[in-house]
């Protein structure tokens, strides 16, 4: 068949059906809209580069320099402790809150309850003045005689306060989100790694926690940026991690606006990197879940560079 | 005749006031192949998980190869076992699951090994040959590095049976095992457990196959209503029915 058929079906209906060709709907309202948030865009990304406001020198000589980066040591550390302190403790109190025994499971709901109850700044003022709660920390028999004790400002400093402050906290919602991905995997799983005999610990560690995590990992995730995040609210301890650091420095040469932006572009990297990190953790643990593993994102950038098809 | 291997005597058992047991006895001497066949809700999948301990009886007692399941006797009392125990005598009982449930964060070969290795404490290298060799044996010797979810039903109700066996265990349970597949799939499982009577493995097979029941057991078990209705060879029961509703039961499903 000649193209002029094609071309003009209209003319000289075509016999074939193959031939027949699909004309795709036009979008106007679409491509309209589309224009539109790209002036829109461009227009605030022109403000952010030449408004001399931001003050992108002052920017330039703060965001290496040796202060803000010790700081962002700082905040990579309280965020590290908590979060491995907290899921720890977390996932104990899940699992004390899935037991069996009345007490274990009650003692655990009342944690959380309390935890989650009291505003994170609120406990963590609190755990800066513990000294005046308990003047000394001792070991001894309950109720009975003290051995050994010490003065509890020596034995936990400002930043032990802060891990402590952060790790409770952290922990009462870590133990929701453990307890959510273990309610999450089939019965049938617990039933079968009982019936083989295999003991209780090695259920948990092997057959429960690895399918829970398809489950925990997103909200963990979430977490785990907000923990991040939520480290600023340290500054109240005169902690030198990154907002406090930024707050000293600006109030000592006035520059309020690029030492912010210093802060927000420090917390972005590293949320970044979390979120990188997530990604592949992910990907680790939902090994057995498709026939045929999705490609990773630099997979997925070489095949279209190689025009390689999948 | 063989020694008596699993020993039910007057078994109850209660889910709040539904009462799925009600005195049921039974006696599957060694190396034979009992096949059990009821309506649903007769109490006959609740009776197999009895006899590894997933379910506790409310009255009677039950013992493999001589030895009480989830109790200790001391006179005219029975002491419930602590969980530690409970599950050192289930290695001993295969159980193979109407859904697999195969461990699919696991790769064929580590959900064979996990409990040799773990509950009996096999030496890892030791657990795979045994576990290569049981995957030759069902056919799917060449399945080991994948992960369940990548074979069909039939391969994975498979590599479950290979799984229980993994473990030596003195009798083997069977819940329903070709319920869950499709029709042209059944065939390749009954293949694998016909393969295993012939061996003279102790079975307990639950099934809506009564085909494979002529073909196969040495004792065809009718259950309804919590009871043994009735009990026999192959020819008798299926054959032969002497209970009404035994009769009723096989012209619905013949």
């Amino acid at each position: 068949m000649s193209s002029d058929t094609i071309a003009r079906p209209t003319a000289k209906p075509v016999e074939d059906p193959a031939e027949l060709r699909v004309v795709p709907a036009r979008h106007y309202a679409r491509w309209a809209a589309g224009i539109a948030v790209i002036v829109l865009v461009a227009q605030f990304t022109h403000g952010l580069a030449t408004n001399p406001v931001w003050e992108w020198n002052v920017f330039r000589d703060y965001v290496f320099s040796e202060t803000i980066v010790q700081a962002v040591w700082v905040t990579l550390q309280l965020t590290a402790y908590a979060t491995v302190l907290g899921f720890l403790l977390g996932t104990v109190l899940a699992f004390m809150r899935l037991s069996r025994s009345p007490v274990l499971s009650t003692v655990a709901w009342t944690y959380i309850w309390i935890f989650r109850s009291i505003p994170m700044i609120v406990q963590l003022v609190f755990w800066f003045n513990l000294s005046a709660l308990y003047e000394e920390l001792g070991v001894g028999i309950p109720f009975g005689p003290v051995f050994w004790a010490v003065d509890s400002n020596t034995l936990i400093g400002t930043i032990g306060a802060a891990i402590i402050g952060l790790t409770l906290h952290q922990a009462a919602y870590a133990a929701e989100i453990v307890r959510g991905g273990v309610l999450s995997v089939d019965h049938g799983q617990l039933e079968a790694a009982a019936a083989l005999g295999i003991p209780r610990l090695r259920q948990i560690r092997r057959i429960v926690l690895p399918q829970a995590m398809r489950a925990i990992l997103p909200t963990a995730g979430n977490e785990i940026i907000g923990l991040l995040k939520g480290t600023s609210v340290v500054y109240v301890m005169s902690i030198g991690e990154l907002f406090y650091q930024v707050q000293v420095i600006y109030g000592r040469n006035g520059r309020v606006i690029p030492l912010l932006l210093v802060a927000t572009v420090w917390y972005v990297v590293l949320t970044s990197l979390l979120s990188l990190a997530q990604y592949y953790v992910e990907r680790h643990y939902a090994r057995g879940t498709d026939r045929t593993p999705p490609p990773t994102p630099l997979q997925r950038v070489r095949r279209f560079m190689t025009k390689e098809t999948p | 005749m063989s020694a008596v291997m699993v020993d039910v005597h007057s078994v109850h058992k209660s889910f709040g006031p539904l009462e799925v047991l009600r005195g049921v006895d039974l006696k599957v001497r060694s190396g034979e192949v009992t096949v059990i066949l009821g309506p649903s809700g007769s109490g006959k999948s609740t009776l197999l998980r009895t006899i590894n301990h997933l379910e506790k009886v409310n009255r009677g007692w039950i013992s493999i190869d001589g030895e009480l399941i989830g109790y200790r006797r001391s006179g005219d009392k029975l002491h419930e076992l602590k969980e530690k125990e409970v599950l050192k005598q289930r290695t001993g009982i295969g159980f193979v699951f109407q859904n697999f449930n195969l461990f699919p964060h696991l790769t064929v070969l580590e959900n064979l090994i996990e409990a040799p290795v773990s509950a009996l404490r096999r030496p890892r290298k030791e657990a795979e040959e045994t576990a290569r060799r049981l995957l030759d044996r069902v056919g799917l010797a060449d399945k080991s590095g994948a992960y369940p979810r990548q074979l069909s039903g039939g391969q994975q109700q498979r590599v479950a049976i290979a799984r229980a066996l993994a473990l030596e265990p003195k009798v083997l349970l069977f819940d329903e095992p070709t319920s869950a597949l499709d029709p042209e799939l059944v065939g390749e499982v009954l293949d694998v457990i016909k393969d295993l009577a012939g061996t003279g493995t102790t079975m307990i097979v639950v099934t809506h196959e009564i085909g494979f029941a002529r073909e196969v057991a040495d004792t065809v078990v009718f259950m309804d209503g919590g009871v043994v209705v009735e009990q026999g060879p192959p020819s008798a029961v299926l054959d032969n029915p002497q209970q009404e509703r035994t009769r009723a039961f096989l012209s619905k499903v013949l």
